[in-house]
């Protein structure tokens, strides 16, 4: 096991540094120049060349890159080129909310849909797996701002119980922190809900038709020791499959939700710094999407051990 | 039991004070919410012309010179100033009691210093510069301005209201490379940028200058007193502005700068929202040309666009309600003092045959016009799609290309042939204060490759405009800016599609705010 978590580690150098040259290149290669956004609508050719001498820009592609790969590899990178700051104190600074929001959104959707999927599997054909199916179907066709509007419109504007926007600190004030997180948390993990309630669903109605089951049941045991001991356990691998390959559903969703509702997310960081071309910051914040969806692959790995003994690696 | 009661009581109590006590004190520090056009990510005014970060210069920056409501130049950190007979030396003597964020005086030598910061980075401050012999220090208080030759334009460039705008800055600030941005904050202004609580993306706070002497007179447009009636300023980062009216609606923020125009009905009916119009002269929307391109180096053929397109078209599609718009044929802005129709009055009516004449005149060749559309910015997109109609109508073909804004910016600088990543014309906007005259207005600089983006390339327009800064005579200076106009709609560097007006939205309970070309926060009250 310690093998294959090494062999992993190792293998997320050449993925990254794969990863670190296609985005470079992407970004240089997509239309658009930093130093004119920076020297605003009326600056001139002059003003707009002085500063892109000054970001280093106008240097050859390949020294550019040398010298951006050389810093990252040393743990720095870089500047933004819009605020005087680096660019991972600005990670740090936007890496709370969507944390939070997809922590919140991570444990309110498994909470909510493995029960709904369970539920569904054994009322199987009933009017509450139809509700729960249909469910699924609207939770997968509506866009994100949608359901964000509608959410907003009901809790915020007309019963004005949550803010419509904003997002305050959990060291600042825990109560404020969940009447903010709240609203965002329910909207991006609508689709997780849906995504798992249909696979938790599936997943058990496949293991329920097997022997054990039956076995299980010829020995008497109650339903609901059936499912939670026996049906629900060997239908956890597709599911944990499933909560991993959501969470990229998840940060993507995170993105649009993080504008609905202001939250000064990573997300909103990314789409700043795409609309603005801050490369530094655009090229940090991929690098460290893409680390993080190693490190989750690799975290749902080894949950196929603990949940399935007879996975080894 | 009793005793838990009791307890319990007290704690009850003890709460119900400390959140009393909390209201009150947010009740006492008034602080302004307010969602801008955009988030605060520079904040060196002279190193970028971007208007937000002009709008964070006027809150904690001074000028030596400021426009009132009517576009009058009128002293601010100048007490009292001078010209000599021969107009070559300008006298200005800063006014009392005047002090840095930092309890510093501020003097000549930091006015000076500023002065040529500025001057090396704004087009009006290099004009300035090329016609200074001397900026010289006379004392602490007193400095003198000496020309090479008479300029008519001195108080208009150092009272200049938009980007780039001449603030002043402490000498060891402004004494830094002009092309490297600055991270020092330190103003004189009436606010102050607390830089500890900035969290880009998040918001930007600023706090009343409690030193800061006003000027004895009532505030008009960006002159007069300018007295912070709040305690706290925030700047709220909010990328969707749907959520930002919702925020209104409910009061979670104070005011939105910029709502958008599809917006403004539902706002409208908002019993706690009021709308206000700021910036009575508005802002212009334009049609650029690339003039290095063919067919568009031809003035028969920028001709015939001009008679082919009216200004109502553009304004219905993209404002639509009529009360946020006004059809004008005056290049330097309707209202303004140099206001004039003249060159104009037979174009801009959508008269196809003519414009079919011209093009048949020119022997247009049916080359396709790479008309750039702006896709991302709600006040430009449907700006091309009216062009490309009007240019069909006369006969042109058209090759409208869809990109973001940011894209548009690095192609337009771009002087490659249309079919190679270049371009023959696109659409924008300016804010009417950035174009009040024809050395201000950045799309008459007529200077070959020392032009804005399109390149014009005409020594009579090049010589109005040098005629124009050399003249004192506000009479003659009109009768110039007239002739320019004129010369703008035979040559036709640019075409202007009319007025746009942009209302503020705010709260009932927000009152004092001053129409100016820039949303000011000083004589702002909330109750």
């Amino acid at each position: 096991m310690l093998d294959f978590i090494a062999r992993r580690l190792i293998a997320i150098v050449p993925v990254l540094g794969l990863v670190a040259v296609f985005v470079f290149l992407m970004l240089r290669l997509t239309p658009g120049d930093p130093a004119a956004v920076i020297a605003g609508d009326n600056a001139t050719n002059e003003q707009i060349a002085a500063i892109r001498a000054q970001l280093g820009l106008d240097e050859p592609l390949l020294k550019q890159f040398v010298i951006w790969i050389g810093k990252v590899l040393q743990g720095d990178f870089g500047e933004s080129y819009f605020f005087k700051k680096t660019v991972a104190s600005l990670i740090l600074q936007r890496v709370e909310p969507t944390l939070a929001l997809s922590l919140c959104a991570i444990v309110f959707a498994v909470s909510v849909a493995v029960p709904l999927g369970v539920i569904a599997a054994y009322k199987h054909g009933s009017l509450i797996d139809r509700g729960v199916m249909a469910f699924s179907v609207v939770g997968f066709s509506m866009p994100v701002f949608v359901i964000g509007y509608l959410l907003i419109y009901v809790f915020a504007i007309e019963l004005e119980l949550l803010p419509v926007q904003g997002y305050r600190r959990f060291g600042e004030d825990v109560g404020l922190f969940f009447r903010h997180i709240a609203l965002p948390s329910v909207t991006v993990s609508v689709i997780y809900i849906a995504l798992i309630a249909r696979i938790t669903r599936t997943s058990v109605l496949e293991v329920m038709n097997e022997d054990y089951i039956r076995t299980a049941r010829a020995k008497g045991l109650s339903d609901v020791v059936v499912l939670m001991r026996h049906a629900l356990r060997n239908a956890a691998v597709p599911i944990l499959t499933v909560i991993g390959l959501g969470i990229a559903v998840l940060i993507g969703g995170a993105v649009v939700t993080e504008s609905v509702y202001g939250l000064p997310g990573l997300g909103r960081l990314t789409v700043e710094a795409v609309l603005s071309r801050d490369y530094p910051t655009l090229q940090a914040v991929i690098l460290l999407f893409s680390g993080i969806y190693v490190f989750i692959n690799l975290a749902i790995d080894i949950g196929y051990t603990l949940l399935d003994p007879r996975i080894r690696y | 039991m009793s005793n838990i009661r009791k307890g319990l009581k007290a704690l009850l109590a003890a709460t119900a004070m400390a959140v009393v006590a909390a209201s009150a004190a947010s009740a006492s520090a008034q602080t302004l919410k307010v969602v801008m056009h955009s988030d605060l990510k520079i904040i060196d005014p002279i190193w970028t012309t971007a208007y937000i970060v002009r709008n964070h210069g006027y809150l904690i920056y001074d000028t030596l010179f400021s426009m009132d409501e009517k576009l009058d130049v009128k002293p601010q950190m100048v007490d009292k100033w001078d010209v000599s007979a021969d107009k070559l030396t300008y006298s200005f003597t800063l006014r009392d009691g005047l002090e840095w964020h930092d309890g510093k005086p501020v003097t000549t030598a930091d006015v000076i210093a500023s002065i040529k910061r500025w001057g090396a980075k704004d087009s009006m401050g290099q004009k300035l510069m090329s016609f200074t012999k001397e900026l010289k220090a006379v004392d602490a208080k007193t400095f003198q301005l000496v020309l090479n030759e008479p300029y008519g334009l001195v108080l208009m460039s150092l009272g200049k209201p938009s980007s780039n705008v001449p603030f002043m800055m402490p000498k060891a600030v402004a004494d830094g490379d002009p092309n490297t941005q600055l991270s020092d904050t330190t103003g004189s202004g009436p606010f102050i940028f607390k830089k500890d609580e900035w969290k880009p993306g998040e918001k930007v706070v600023y706090v009343k200058n409690p030193k800061y002497k006003p000027r004895a007179e009532a505030a008009n447009g960006l002159s007069g007193g300018k007295v912070a009636k709040l305690d706290r300023v925030e700047w709220i980062a909010m990328a969707d502005l749907q959520t930002a009216v919702n925020a209104l609606s409910t009061g979670e923020i104070d005011m939105i700068e910029v709502p958008p125009h599809d917006l403004l009905p539902v706002l409208a009916k908002d019993r706690n929202v009021k709308l206000f119009d700021a910036n009575p002269f508005g802002n212009q929307y334009t049609f650029r040309f690339n003039t290095l391109q063919k067919p568009f180096d031809d003035p028969k053929v920028r001709q015939a666009v001009a008679y082919a397109f009216n200004q109502k078209d553009f304004l219905d599609a993209v404002i639509g309600d009529a009360k946020y718009y006004k059809e004008c044929k005056a290049m330097f802005v309707c209202g303004s003092p140099l206001e004039s129709t003249k060159g104009w009055d037979d174009k801009l009516g959508s008269n196809y045959a003519k414009a079919k004449e011209l093009l048949a005149a020119a022997k247009y060749d049916g080359t396709p016009i790479v008309l750039m559309q702006s896709t991302d910015l709600g006040v430009l997109t449907n700006l091309a799609p009216v062009a490309k109609s009007h240019l069909e109508k006369a006969g042109f073909k058209v090759d409208m290309q869809a990109m973001d804004w940011q894209t548009l910016v690095a192609r337009r600088a771009k002087k490659d042939p249309a079919n190679a990543g270049g371009w023959h014309a696109f659409l924008t906007s300016w804010v009417s204060a950035d174009i009040l005259n024809p050395v201000m207005a950045g799309f008459f600089n007529s200077a070959c490759d020392k032009a804005m983006f399109g390149w014009p390339c005409d020594e009579q327009m090049e010589k109005l405009r040098d005629q124009f800064s050399r003249e004192t005579d506000a009479a003659k200076q009109k009768a110039i800016a007239e002739a320019a106009q004129v010369r703008a709609s035979e040559f036709l560097t640019h075409i202007h599609l009319g007025q746009w007006y942009q209302p503020v939205a705010m709260r009932n309970n927000i009152d004092g705010m001053l129409s100016a070309p820039v949303t000011l926060f000083w004589n702002i009250t909330k109750k």
